[in-house]
């Protein structure tokens, strides 16, 4: 039951050619199992480089149902293929939200699961899984586990950041968050430098959210010059609305085509100079913005992937430990920016502690976010600030990564990948479970 | 409270549509061979849109058992959606005519059958809507697909009368004709993408021409051009093309 495609992550490099499988019951996995050769299951294919690649993936996005909710608690149990999207419109009206979502929300929960992903609150939240309660994963043996933080703690911590490659996961029980009103009280600083922005971090050390936009074009003195976003989700007093809960829904803008490759991501630079500009002829202090604004900037425009036009670009995002310092980041920065091939914009985020899932990628540092367009020149910037977030201890994000080395995800993820290894070994030990990705990061064979 | 029954619910088109039309307020009948099946869907359903969801088994096949199974609907649904349909053994039906019978049934006998109860019972009620999922497989019958092709031809026949009946009764009949839609039906071929539609599409299609009044829908629309040629194709000629 499949049929011939072409796939490709976000960043639309690389493309392979893949028999897709809708997966509607998880008797559809267990007959794509016993069939020969390597398997992978697939979200909404946000993930940017070859993580979700395989030559035959199993499409979960069929198996979207939502199975329990429970309101007092909050605790929402669904089938994997279900969106971010899907539970905000069906849950903010009701006063409940994500307890952590990244910056976008067409991604499922079985990819937020396999990436283990992280938002605006880590530094106090922690990344998706840690409000994971349970999952339910369908094993190469076409046996269905469950496991938790305290059931079958192995193979959960195997399986939130692992990628696809201990399983299917088919359902989990999620822990959404109350709030008042679908509307964040938001404060935006800007910050001339590094040492400037760094600084109002620390000084938003508490609130509940905290992202900085970075002005790669900005060098010298300059390095660094920025806007920090920190926001708290608003009370119902604050927000003027009849109904604090409801948003109108939003247009959407496509981009039709694929543009000429030259165009070095326009849509950056517009998003970052309306919000660093306007902040000047703005009063400072707080304002009220709605959740999608605030979390979802990018998904206003449909496919901005496609502004890199049709070759594609590579996103790199790597992660420091603290004991690198502000300077180790300044160091890789400075690179980035002297190379001037990058996006004009980086994301900067202060990590909190990381959790013990073995191939997650938070640790307590700073982490950085941008993208590159997809030529030869970039892929050797990239292999030279490989090593140094590795020299530093650092590592580079899998859902991000379509070129990294093994030896660099080694160096980057340590003795995570020998307790990895153990239970891919014991649950899959003959890799029906592989992507294009742990194929070139030599995980499977 | 207005109600939905849907003949065929575990099909992929009637599953979006089933969401399209909860979330306009709709409680939900969902017919099916294999009720159990919908389990799932129905707490998906509750849970989304806080609507009324219930199941109940029919076989379109089993002719005799129809007007019992009307019958016990209660309350009357404003209206029904029927996406019962079958491809299967469309090849050996080519030679068998056993085979040719349980495609013509499921196709157009079956549902005609439990159609013409719908819209009797609307009738006199002088209100309701019928939506028949036929395809564009019967504008034209092909050597590769004709004993589908043939029941899906009288289908659109039967609902394009059914439409021409009750016009003044307050009945709106609506046919609609997917092109290639991506689902359990056509799960094993290459269809070509730019002609082939995902089920929510056809759902909003759908939904959208029921509440503008429409009266045929073509799901994607280009179909309706393509059919359009299709249909003008010399006999002389297209009785030699390899369709
Ligand atoms: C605009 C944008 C902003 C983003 N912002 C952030 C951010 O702020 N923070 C962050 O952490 N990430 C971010 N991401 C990355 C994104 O959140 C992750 O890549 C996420 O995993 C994508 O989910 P998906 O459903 O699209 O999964 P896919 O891309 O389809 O798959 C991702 C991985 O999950 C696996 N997988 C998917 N479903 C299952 C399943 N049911 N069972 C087992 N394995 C499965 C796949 O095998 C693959 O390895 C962003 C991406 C975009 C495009
Ligand atoms: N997919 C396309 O390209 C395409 C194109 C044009 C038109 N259509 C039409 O669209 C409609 C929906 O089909 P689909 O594409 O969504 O495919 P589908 O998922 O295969 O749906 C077919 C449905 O018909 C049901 N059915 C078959 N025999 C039945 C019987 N004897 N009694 C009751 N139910 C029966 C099936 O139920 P079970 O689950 O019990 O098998 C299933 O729910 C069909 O009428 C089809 O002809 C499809």
């Amino acid at each position: 039951m499949s049929y011939q495609t072409k796939i490709s992550g976000w960043g639309r490099f690389p493309v392979t050619e893949t028999r897709e499988n809708r997966i509607r019951k998880t008797d559809d996995i267990r007959t794509a199992l016993a069939a020969d050769g390597s398997i992978l299951a697939r979200g909404l294919g946000r993930s940017y480089g070859d993580a979700s690649l395989a030559p035959e993936v199993l499409s979960m996005l069929p198996s979207n149902r939502m199975l329990a909710f429970n309101e007092k608690t909050g605790l929402l149990r669904c089938e994997s293929g279900v969106s971010l999207d899907e539970i905000l419109r069906t849950f903010v009206p009701r006063g409940w939200f994500l307890p952590v979502t990244p910056g976008t929300r067409f991604v499922t929960i079985g990819g937020a699961i396999a990436s283990d992903v992280h938002g605006k609150n880590h530094h106090v939240a922690g990344s998706f899984c840690d409000h994971i309660s349970s999952l339910k994963i369908m094993t190469a043996d076409g046996k269905i586990k469950s496991c938790s933080p305290r059931k079958n703690t192995a193979l959960f911590r195997a399986s939130c950041g692992g990628n696809g490659l201990t399983g299917v996961i088919v359902e989990a029980g999620i822990r959404l968050i109350p709030v008042e009103s679908a509307w964040i009280r938001q404060t935006t600083v800007k910050a001339a430098n590094l040492d400037e922005l760094t600084a109002q971090f620390e000084m938003h050390k508490t609130a509940t959210y905290s992202v900085a936009w970075i002005d790669c074009l900005a060098g010298g003195d300059a390095m660094g010059r920025g806007i920090l976003f920190a926001g708290e989700h608003a009370a119902k007093e604050e927000v003027k609305e009849k109904f604090p809960l409801v948003l109108k829904p939003g247009p959407m803008i496509p981009v039709p085509v694929s543009l000429p490759a030259f165009t070095l991501n326009p849509l950056t630079v517009r998003l970052f100079n309306n919000s660093y500009f306007n902040l000047a002829a703005r009063k400072p202090g707080p304002s009220l913005v709605n959740y999608r604004s605030f979390f979802y900037p990018l998904d206003k425009v449909a496919n901005w992937n496609r502004i890199y036009g049709s070759r594609g670009f590579v996103q790199y995002q790597f992660v420091l430990p603290e004991s690198a310092g502000i300077t180790g980041l300044r160091n890789i920065l400075g690179e980035i920016v002297a190379a001037g091939t990058g996006s004009f914009l980086a994301v900067l985020k202060q990590f909190g502690k990381g959790n013990g899932n073995f191939l997650s990628f938070p640790m307590a540092g700073w982490t950085l976010a941008l993208d590159f367009p997809e030529k030869p020149s970039v892929f050797q910037l990239l292999d030279r600030l490989d090593s140094q977030v590795s020299e530093m201890g650092g590592r580079i994000y899998l859902t991000k990564d379509s070129r990294m080395s093994a030896e660099t995800f080694r160096t980057g993820y340590r003795e995570k990948v020998n307790a990895f290894m153990k239970i891919k070994g014991e649950t899959d030990p003959g890799n029906r479970f592989a992507s294009l990705q742990s194929k070139r990061l030599e995980i499977t064979p | 409270m207005k109600r939905l029954l849907i003949l065929g619910a575990t099909s992929d088109i009637a599953r979006a549509c089933a969401h399209r039309f909860a979330a306009d307020g709709f409680s939900l009948v969902l017919a099916a061979r294999k009720p159990d099946e919908l389990d799932r869907d129905v707490k998906d359903l509750q849970i989304r849109y806080d609507i009324e969801v219930k199941t109940v088994p029919f076989d379109v096949l089993d002719m005799e058992q129809h007007r019992a199974f009307f019958q016990s609907l209660n309350p009357l649904p404003d209206g029904v959606l029927c996406a019962i349909g079958t491809m299967n053994g469309n090849e050996d039906a080519m030679s068998d005519p056993q085979k040719l019978k349980v495609i013509l049934d499921t196709n157009l006998t079956g549902p005609a059958a439990i159609l013409t109860l719908a819209a009797e019972a609307f009738r006199k009620r002088g209100s309701g809507f019928i939506i028949g999922i036929s395809s564009v497989a019967g504008n034209r019958g092909r050597g590769t697909n004709y004993p589908y092709g043939s029941a899906k031809a009288g289908f659109t026949a039967f609902l394009s009368g059914l439409r021409n009946r009750l016009n003044k009764s307050g009945v709106q009949v609506i046919t609609v004709l997917p092109g290639f839609v991506r689902t359990r039906m056509t799960e094993n071929m290459d269809l070509p993408e730019k002609l082939t539609a995902e089920p929510d599409k056809v759902a909003a299609d759908i939904f959208k021409g029921w509440k503008k009044g429409k009266s045929v829908i073509y799901t994607k629309g280009i179909w309706r051009l393509i059919m359009l040629i299709i249909q003008h194709i010399p006999e002389f000629i297209f009785k030699r093309m390899k369709l």
